[in-house]
């Protein structure tokens, strides 16, 4: 039966197409470096047109960014995009508002607590929770390291 | 009456007297647009959530079928039906509403055929006058249990499927006028091994190809007695797995009597990767399209072969093979 099924998944893989990978590469640098230019584009116009430094800017830039997020995903945009640029909208910034709205809205449906509030992380909820947890352990290393320079 | 050790053959020949066939929008944008009832113009069918949407799917194909064979919902004696989310409850709910004697079923997208092999078996036996049977699924309802939110941006590969909005149901009965039931071979749980959830099509292809060989085996025929060999949802990956399989095992059909209803339900210029998929598309595709033509005797013997994937979200992420079945039933012209 081993065998069967060995020399099964080899004509499996001989008859499935690879994935395109180098054009899924550039089609992820290409949108994925677009959405980093309208991201630097919103960061000079905070900086000019208001009091932003910048060190500052970064939040009202995300939050726009994240807010032209919630529109596209609302309306059925986003995964279609998404389709095209593969980790070109999953990587920045609005790939995670993207994961938390499509979530939220898809789950409305069960109530604003439970459905909603339940809900809203199940996809993004591990990136916060390992974002954190590699920031402390990087922060560790580091104090540990300052430490021991001194 | 039973054939060797998994297959029925049907005496009575019960008979398929009517048809109800419903989809969603992208249905109707598809390939066999002219072989559906009634298509809803968007995904809720004005309803408030995408559960409730596939419920009325059922129940709007039950009108059809019930009112095209010119009898009334209490005429059916059971109610045979399936679908893929958690608990059917489509199913049960729109049984509910409908008010008849109801067997749950699940055998994923297997659902159809073995709707329709229990329901002859009922009719055969003269268990029942009248059964009604078959299968539904809906694309956003069942993504958002098995996959991601349906508006989540994630890049789906070459190999992933479509999952059809739709019902479609048969009714079954010992007389009358349509196409006749003529075997049914229940198939066994293959499996391969295999453990991608979006390549379905090879991880269903051996119990497909299980299923037909045992089916000329225990019928003791050939390919070529049929017109058409139709596979439920391998699509274009697993429809070209499974002719390899079945070469190996020196059965050989030719390419164009060897037809995937996956690859009929949709034209080729929609976005669903490799082909369609759901419970629904062998029920959408058998009972809209292939009935219809065995009707108008383009087509005289027809084997339909549902393949299922019994996979839930939980084994995927408990890093769990895909087991998979198939069922096939035969299905002849009436008027000889």
């Amino acid at each position: 039966m081993v065998q069967t099924q060995n020399s099964y998944k080899n004509l499996v893989t001989k008859k499935t197409d690879n994935p395109p990978i180098l054009l899924n590469c550039m089609k992820a640098f290409v949108v994925g470096g677009f959405i980093c230019v309208i991201g630097q584009a919103l960061s000079y116009f905070y900086m000019y047109f208001f009091d932003f430094t910048e060190k500052t800017v970064g939040n009202p830039t995300v939050a726009t960014l994240i807010f032209f997020t919630m529109l596209l995903t609302g309306f059925g945009f986003y995964d279609r995009i998404a389709q095209f640029a593969g980790a070109g909208t999953a990587v920045p910034v609005t790939g995670f508002g993207n994961a938390v709205i499509s979530a939220a809205i898809e789950h409305r449906t069960e109530g604003y607590v439970q459905g909603v509030g339940g809900n809203m992380f199940k996809l993004a909820g591990s990136v916060i929770l390992f974002g954190v947890f590699s920031a402390f352990v990087l922060a560790l290393i580091k104090t540990i390291l300052n430490l021991w320079g001194n | 009456m039973l054939n060797g050790n998994q297959t029925w053959i049907f005496s009575n020949k019960p008979t398929i007297i009517s048809t109800g066939v419903v989809g969603g929008p992208f249905e109707k944008a598809g390939k066999i647009k002219a072989d559906f009832d009634y298509f809803f113009d968007d995904q809720w069918c004005n309803e408030t959530s995408f559960e409730k949407a596939h419920t009325a799917l059922i129940e709007k194909a039950s009108d059809f079928a019930v009112s095209k064979a010119s009898i009334a919902h209490s005429d059916i004696n059971f109610f045979l039906h399936g679908d893929l989310i958690n608990q059917i409850t489509p199913s049960s709910f729109a049984a509910k509403k409908l008010n008849i004697p109801y067997l749950g079923l699940f055998s994923a997208c297997a659902t159809s055929m073995e709707g329709l092999a229990i329901g002859a078996m009922l009719i055969n036996s003269e268990s029942a006058n009248y059964v009604m049977t078959g299968a539904a699924s809906h694309n956003s309802a069942v993504e958002k249990q098995f996959r991601y939110p349906t508006e989540y941006g994630s890049q789906k590969p070459n190999t992933s499927q479509w999952t059809a909005t739709g019902a479609g149901l048969a009714i079954l009965s010992k007389n009358g006028k349509g196409p006749k039931i003529t075997s049914a071979t229940i198939g066994k749980v293959i499996d391969y091994d295999l453990h991608d959830p979006f390549h379905m099509g090879a991880a269903m292809a051996p119990a497909a190809a299980d299923t037909i060989s045992t089916h000329l085996k225990e019928r003791n025929i050939k390919p070529s007695d049929y017109d058409l060999i139709i596979t439920g949802d391998l699509a274009y990956y697993g429809r070209e797995l499974c002719l390899s399989l079945l070469e190996e095992m020196n059965i050989s059909i030719p390419q164009e009597k060897f037809l995937d209803c996956g690859l009929e339900l949709y034209s080729s210029s929609q976005p669903t990767m490799a082909g369609g998929s759901g419970s629904a598309c062998s029920a959408l595709v058998t009972y809209g399209h292939f009935i219809n033509k065995i009707k108008n005797k383009e087509l005289n013997k027809i084997l339909v072969v549902a393949t299922g994937a019994l996979l839930s979200p939980l084994t995927v992420q408990q890093k769990q093979s895909i087991p998979c079945i198939a069922h096939a039933v035969s299905i002849e012209n009436g008027e000889v």
